[in-house]
Formats: C-alpha cells, sequence, structure tokens
C-alpha cells in the first residue's frame, strides 16, 4: 500500500478555481492520511508544474501521485509520463476529474463543487494507496484506414496517408468526389479553380497503390475497437456500370430524354437536374450516375447506353481497419424562409448561390432576368446570431464575400458592391482582399447585433437598410437588385455516421475533439479521429492542415502494428476458486480455462487473450475474480470516501 | 450548502469509453445536475460486482446508477444483457436486505447522450427525495 502521496490541485487558470475552492481542496487533502504533501497549481499541465510534481517526486520520495484536474481523457498520458520522468511507475498516478465532472457541471452551485471536489479527491487518494505498478499490455493493429468523405480534407489525408505505408480505403457519400470544393471558382490565395484542385487529388489518388476509393459509399455498421474495427460498407449503386467509357454525346442524350427534372443541388437550385446526371463535365470518377430516388424508371435512357443498368443492387463490402478518419465536411447554412426577405422577397439569395451564378453567367450578370448593377452583401446570417442557435462565428464567410465581390466586379462591368457587416474579419493574408476590395470602390457599411440590418421590399424595388455605426449611426439605404446573404457554415447531416460511431458533437454541433490545443484531431472514441470542416468552420488551407495533422495522428497510431493498451487484466485467486464455468461461459475472448491446481480444479486467465472488460467478475459465485485496477479494495475505498 | 445536506447522493457506475465521455461532455456543455451525483468508473458496465452496489448502499448512498455501455459496448454484444443480470442480482439481494429495489437504476449511456444522463440524475434526484 502507498504511504507517501502527493496531491497536486490545478486552478485550470479559472476553469476549475472559479466554481471550486482548490485552496479548501488542498487543505483537506493535505490532511488525509498517508500524504507527504498537498499543492495548488495554475496549470498542473504546464512545463513549470511537471517539472515541480518530477522534483517532488524524487525529492519527498513520493510513491503515488494524485492530480485533480481535467478529464483523463485529457491529461492522464501527460502525467503518467511524468511518473515515469521521475522514476515512479505510471500507474501509481491516479488523476481526479474536477473539472467536465464538476466545476463545470456544478458551476450554478459553487459550495457544492467544492464539497464534490474534496470527495472527489479524498477517493483518488484512496485509489492511489492502493495502485499496483503495471507494465501496459501491447495488441495487436491493422495499418489500415477509413477515411470517410473525399472531399478535400480527406482526398489529401488520404493520399498523406498511403504515402506513409498505411491502407487506405476512402469513402465518399455522394457519387463524385470533390465535396463542396468543387462547386468553388477560383480560390484565394492560389487563383486555381476548385475543380483544378479536385482534379490534381483525385489524379494522385488513382495512382496512388494503397488508396481504395468507393464513391455512393457509407458506414453501414461498426464492431472491434482500436486497432481493429470491422466496418460494413454500404455502397449504393450507381447504375452505370464501371467499365463505362464515357461517350459525351451519348451521355448528352440519356440527360435529353430522362423525364425526370428538380432543383440542382450542385447549383444551390439555380438550374434544374435530371435524374441521370453529372455535375459538370470533368467531374470524377467520370462515369455519370443516377438518382435512383428520383428516377422514374422509365427506362429511356437505357435505350440510348447500354451502360446504364437499372437493375444494379446495393452492395455490402466488409473492411478491416485500424482506425477511422472522419472528413465530412461542412454546409452553408440555409437560412430561415424570411431571414432577411429569403425565398420571400425574389432577389435575395445566398453567397453560395452567386458564386454558382458568377460559373453559368458568361459576359452579363443577370438574376431571373434581370441585370444586376448593385449588390448588397448582409453579412455574419446564419453566425454569431443573437437569437439562433449559431453564437459562432464561421470565420471563412468575410473572405470569402469579399473574394466574390472582387470577382463579380472584375467579370461584369458597373457592378457596386455594398457590404452590410458587423465588423470585417478577414484575418492573416486575407486582409489583402478587403484592402483590394476597398480600393476598387466597395462600400463597407457596420451595425451592432442590436440593431440588425434590414432587407424589405418597397414600391417595386428591394432596400436594405442599415444603422450604420462608421457614420455615427446614420441610417442608410441601398436599393439592391441583388441582395447576397453573406451565409456561415454548418455541418454536413451525418446522423446514420452519428448513430454509429457515437463521436461527441459539441455546442456548435460540430464534433467535437479531445482539446483543441493538446489533441485537436483526436476524439475521446479511440481510433475514431476528425479533420477538416465537420470539426469546426475551416477554409480549405485550413482543412488540409488539419488533414495533414489527422494523417499523421493517424499513422504514429496504427503503424507500429500494435497499439499499447492499459494492462486491465483478470486474476484469478487459486485459493478460493472451484471451477463452476460461469466465467468461461460469459468469457467473449475466450481467455479463461479450466486447469488443474493443486489437487483441484480452477480458472486461470489466459493473459494473451483477456481484454480487461470485467464481464466474468460479477459472475464468480466465490468472488475470486479481480480486474487490476478495480479491485474490490480499490473501489470500495474509494465508495467510503466519496460518502464520508 | 443546505441544499447539499438534504438532496440524495448517488452513486454513477460509468464506462471508460462510453458513458464516462458522455457524462465529461454534459460538464463541458455546462448542462448541470445536482452536486450529490459521484462518478466512479468501470471499463465495461457488465464487470459490475453487485458487492460494490451493496457497498455503497452500506455506507450511505441514497442511489446507484449504472450509465451502461448499452449496444455501443466495444467489448461484448452480450454487455446490456449482462449488465440486466447484474442489476437483476443485486436488485434480489436488495430486497433481502430490505432496500427498496428501486433505488438501483440502469440505463444505456452512449457517449453523446449527455441530455440524457443529466435527465436521468435530475429524475432519479427527484423519485429519491420524494
Amino acid at each position: 500500500m502507498k504511504n507517501r502521496i502527493g496531491v497536486y490541485v490545478c486552478h485550470c487558470g479559472s476553469n476549475i478555481s472559479d466554481y471550486v475552492d482548490v485552496e479548501k481542496v488542498k487543505e483537506i487533502a493535505g490532511k488525509e492520511n498517508d500524504v507527504i504533501l498537498s499543492k495548488t497549481t495554475m496549470f498542473a499541465c504546464s512545463d513549470s508544474a511537471q517539472n515541480e510534481i518530477v522534483d517532488d517526486i524524487k525529492e519527498q520520495n513520493l510513491d503515488g501521485i494524485v492530480v485533480a484536474s481535467c478529464s483523463p481523457k485529457l491529461h492522464l498520458n501527460t502525467f503518467r509520463n511524468v511518473a515515469q520522468r521521475a522514476g515512479l511507475n505510471p500507474y501509481n498516478y491516479i488523476q481526479v476529474n474536477i473539472r467536465e465532472q464538476c466545476s463545470w457541471a456544478h458551476s450554478d452551485n459553487k459550495p457544492g463543487a467544492t464539497e464534490k471536489a474534496i470527495k472527489l479527491v479524498r477517493a483518488g487518494i484512496e485509489r492511489a494507496k492502493h495502485s499496483q505498478a503495471l507494465t501496459p499490455i501491447s495488441i495487436p493493429s491493422k495499418n489500415a484506414v477509413l477515411v470517410v468523405g473525399a472531399g478535400i480534407a480527406g482526398m489529401r489525408a488520404a493520399i498523406e496517408l498511403a504515402e506513409m505505408g498505411t491502407e487506405v480505403f476512402l469513402i465518399e457519400r455522394e457519387y463524385f468526389v470533390g465535396g463542396r470544393a468543387s462547386q468553388w471558382n477560383e480560390l484565394f490565395t492560389t487563383n486555381e479553380t476548385g475543380r483544378e484542385v479536385v482534379s490534381r487529388l483525385y489524379n494522385k489518388i488513382i495512382k496512388t497503390k494503397n488508396i481504395t476509393l468507393f464513391t455512393g459509399a457509407d458506414i453501414d455498421s461498426k464492431s472491434g475497437s482500436v486497432g481493429d474495427f470491422d466496418i460494413k460498407i454500404k455502397i449504393k449503386p450507381r447504375h452505370v456500370k464501371s467499365g463505362c467509357v464515357l461517350d459525351l454525346e451519348k451521355f448528352k442524350k440519356a440527360v435529353d430524354v430522362c423525364p425526370v427534372e428538380f432543383d440542382d443541388p450542385f447549383n444551390f437550385g439555380l438550374t434544374k437536374q435530371k435524374a441521370i446526371y453529372k455535375n459538370y463535365p470533368s467531374e470524377f470518377p467520370e462515369i455519370p450516375a443516377i438518382d435512383f430516388d428520383r428516377c422514374n424508371k422509365c427506362g429511356e435512357c437505357v435505350k440510348i447506353c447500354p451502360d446504364i443498368d437499372l437493375e444494379q443492387k446495393e452492395e455490402i463490402l466488409n473492411i478491416n481497419v485500424g482506425a477511422v478518419l472522419l472528413t465530412t465536411g461542412a454546409s452553408p447554412y440555409e437560412p430561415q424562409k424570411g431571414e432577411f426577405g429569403y425565398k420571400e422577397i425574389d432577389n435575395v439569395i445566398t453567397l453560395q448561390q452567386l458564386k454558382r451564378l458568377i460559373d453559368l453567367n458568361e459576359d452579363e450578370l443577370t438574376y431571373h432576368g434581370k441585370k444586376i448593377k448593385n449588390i448588397a452583401y448582409v453579412y455574419c446570417v446564419g453566425s454569431r446570431q443573437v437569437d439562433g442557435e449559431n453564437k459562432y462565428c464561421s470565420r471563412y464567410c468575410c473572405t470569402s464575400a469579399i473574394h466574390t465581390a472582387i470577382m463579380v466586379k472584375e467579370k461584369y462591368k458597373g457592378i457596386n458592391n455594398f457590404h452590410f457587416t458587423r465588423g470585417v474579419r478577414t484575418y492573416g493574408k486575407q486582409e489583402i482582399l478587403y484592402n483590394k476590395s476597398s480600393k476598387q470602390g466597395d462600400i463597407f457599411l457596420q451595425s451592432f447585433e442590436d440593431s440588425p440590418t434590414e432587407v424589405y421590399h418597397e414600391k417595386g424595388q428591394t432596400v436594405v437598410k442599415i444603422k450604420d455605426i462608421l457614420t455615427a449611426d446614420k441610417e442608410l439605404e441601398v436599393n439592391a437588385d441583388l441582395v447576397v446573404l453573406v451565409t456561415g457554415m454548418v455541418p454536413r447531416e451525418n446522423n446514420s455516421i452519428n448513430n454509429i460511431l457515437k463521436v461527441p458533437i459539441g455546442r456548435d454541433k460540430f464534433y467535437n475533439e479531445i482539446h483543441p490545443k493538446l489533441r485537436p484531431v483526436e476524439t475521446v472514441i479511440d481510433g475514431v479521429l476528425i479533420a477538416g470542416a465537420c470539426q469546426a468552420p475551416l477554409n480549405i488551407t485550413e482543412s488540409v492542415k488539419s488533414a495533414l495533422s489527422a494523417g499523421a495522428k493517424v499513422n504514429s497510431l496504427i503503424s507500429k502494428g500494435e497499439i499499447e493498451l492499459e494492462p486491465t487484466l483478470a486474476q484469478i485467486d487459486k485459493s478460493s476458486c472451484n471451477w463452476c464455468d460461469k466465467c468461461t461461459d460469459v468469457c467473449p475472448y475466450n481467455a479463461i480455462v479450466k486447469k488443474e491446481y493443486d489437487g483441484k480444479t480452477i480458472a486461470v486467465v489466459n493473459e494473451a487473450n483477456c481484454k480487461g472488460c470485467g464481464i466474468c467478475l460479477p459472475v464468480c459465485p466465490s468472488n475470486s475474480i479481480q480486474l487490476i485496477g478495480y479491485t474490490d479494495v480499490e473501489i470500495e475505498s474509494m465508495i467510503e470516501a466519496l460518502i464520508d | 450548502m443546505e441544499k447539499n445536506k438534504t438532496a440524495p447522493k448517488i452513486l454513477v457506475f460509468s464506462t471508460e469509453k462510453i458513458s464516462d465521455p458522455a457524462i465529461d461532455l454534459a460538464g463541458l456543455l455546462k448542462k448541470h445536475y445536482p452536486s450529490t451525483v459521484y462518478t466512479i468508473n468501470v471499463p465495461c458496465s457488465s464487470a459490475i460486482k453487485s458487492r460494490w452496489i451493496l457497498h455503497a448502499f452500506e455506507k450511505g448512498f441514497d442511489g446507484v446508477f449504472i450509465a451502461a455501455d448499452g449496444t455501443d459496448c466495444s467489448y461484448s454484444e452480450t454487455c446490456t444483457e449482462r449488465t440486466g443480470e447484474v442489476v437483476q442480482r443485486t436488485h434480489d439481494l436488495m430486497k433481502e436486505k430490505g432496500i427498496d429495489p428501486a433505488k438501483l437504476k440502469m440505463a444505456a449511456i452512449c457517449s453523446v447522450c449527455s441530455e440524457p444522463f443529466v435527465k436521468h440524475m435530475k429524475n432519479f434526484v427527484n423519485a429519491l427525495s420524494n
């Protein structure tokens, strides 16, 4: 039993100490039996605090340490490494969560939070007293990854992983790769188009041996855990044979004869789409697809193109991977009906629609047959909402709006751009665009959130009005030919993936990383990582950085062929065990076997097979089984400390 | 402080990979629940021994809640069934000891089930208070 324990209570800046009286917790912990020292620390994870703990362990000859701070999901390994650096076995370190499960959960009740923190720390001390020195166990891991989403981030991560020697299964829910980027024309800062970037990545992917791409594919189910996930992939039929060499003339005829017509999602409803389609000629893969949910199965297209097969069936593919990387991206915010006149006033569109409109209008910018001269951009639609749920800034939209306004002015003559902002956030190099647009004569106006820009229709005119703080609160109006709502970013709808993988989602509805600075691409689900705009509003550059980071993290996790796991194993007391078969019966891993010992039959644990689930513990009638790290004495002493 | 003296004390057995992240997420989202709820985590909810639960009651906890893995368990497909058996056995032992079985509850809490967890805790505290 450990009897020289050190306790460290973290302020976490003020995340803990704003709600928990950390000095009181420290004082009471210091009076516990076998506690040699008790300290508070501003940031226990800081280098200086870590060095102090190392020095204390060495100087005070500590045989156990307790750090009361954040969730162990974040810093368990940090402090285990601290223990190891000081020569203490890492498993003699106990982390007590007084942030997520105390100060934050009870920020409405400071005395209650302090009382709870005291008890949690006491329980931690008890656990440390009974802790054992252990060595981690290793399990084999498959050096293969499933990347979900073949947008820019997913494709870039796939290439990076493949080049590092990891086998990559890349799946895309849509029939074509590229995600949102393929909808955008010229990009800042390189002036390449989104399609050019997508094309370059796709060409690299098809030439890379160890990437297998499936389009129209989604996760159907998942079993197993980190290092060894068994995943079923559901692949929708394309209804065009895979060996089909695209004959453009035939394809055009097939499109012409298709009687089904609906708003084109690629062009945000500005044009119509047929059931057989490609969004643009050079789209990848080059084979067209049929939207079977909308297709009326008339068979007219089959008469023209024999490669069309309306009888194709859905396929299920089984893959085994060590990790999953989610790069499912984001969507533009869809304004509510009536929000700044959207879908009520005819000439109110979104920024994304304007981008497509520029692509579709060659010499003259027109909308619904009317030539456009004055464009009013209304910023922060669906972002920084005062009343709505989206409190966050979508970050990319100021730059995107200004960039688009510059493109409009460069492409068409006689355009006047009016920007109705809540403050322009063209951070970093993007400020260049802001300067350029100002110099070219764009007008920037600004209001506070308490007096938002108004859009209304009056006397045949669409009017945009602002109380402009840049001109001493003057009410200014613009008669706009086109009102462009600069909409923010929201995560894509991923209900089925979310139900299967259970990756935590934050208040902003994007996937939640373990820590935004320290573990920015990992989730609390071991072996499931995130990158790109599924995690937060990011522009393409930032998405690619995040994808490369996640790629490196995935590779370092699974490429060694084995993963270190907790040494949590079942142990059977030979003296009290009288073979009854109950533990063998419930063990999912065949980890318990019969053995003759000292004249009787007993159960023994095959440590190579034991996964440390503990399912055998409660079925033992003689209570002969203990789980390392969760022994009766540890659990029961913690219970006593919590109630004391 | 006053409300903590009277509020029922609940011991939650959470699981490291599944339900504990949900309880963390509740804190992260500042979803409040009574501060007399204490958590001990284990690898899998099917590993919880009846004696631990009975020990909690003997020492003074008013309620025990098993935040079970449910069908998300990465260890075993039988987790739900086995955890159910733990609850059933413990309910029988509680009856023998004259403890109301309603003081032991179980629900599957997935890794993103912060809202259901908070709701369970509030309902359980209310039920125990009455």
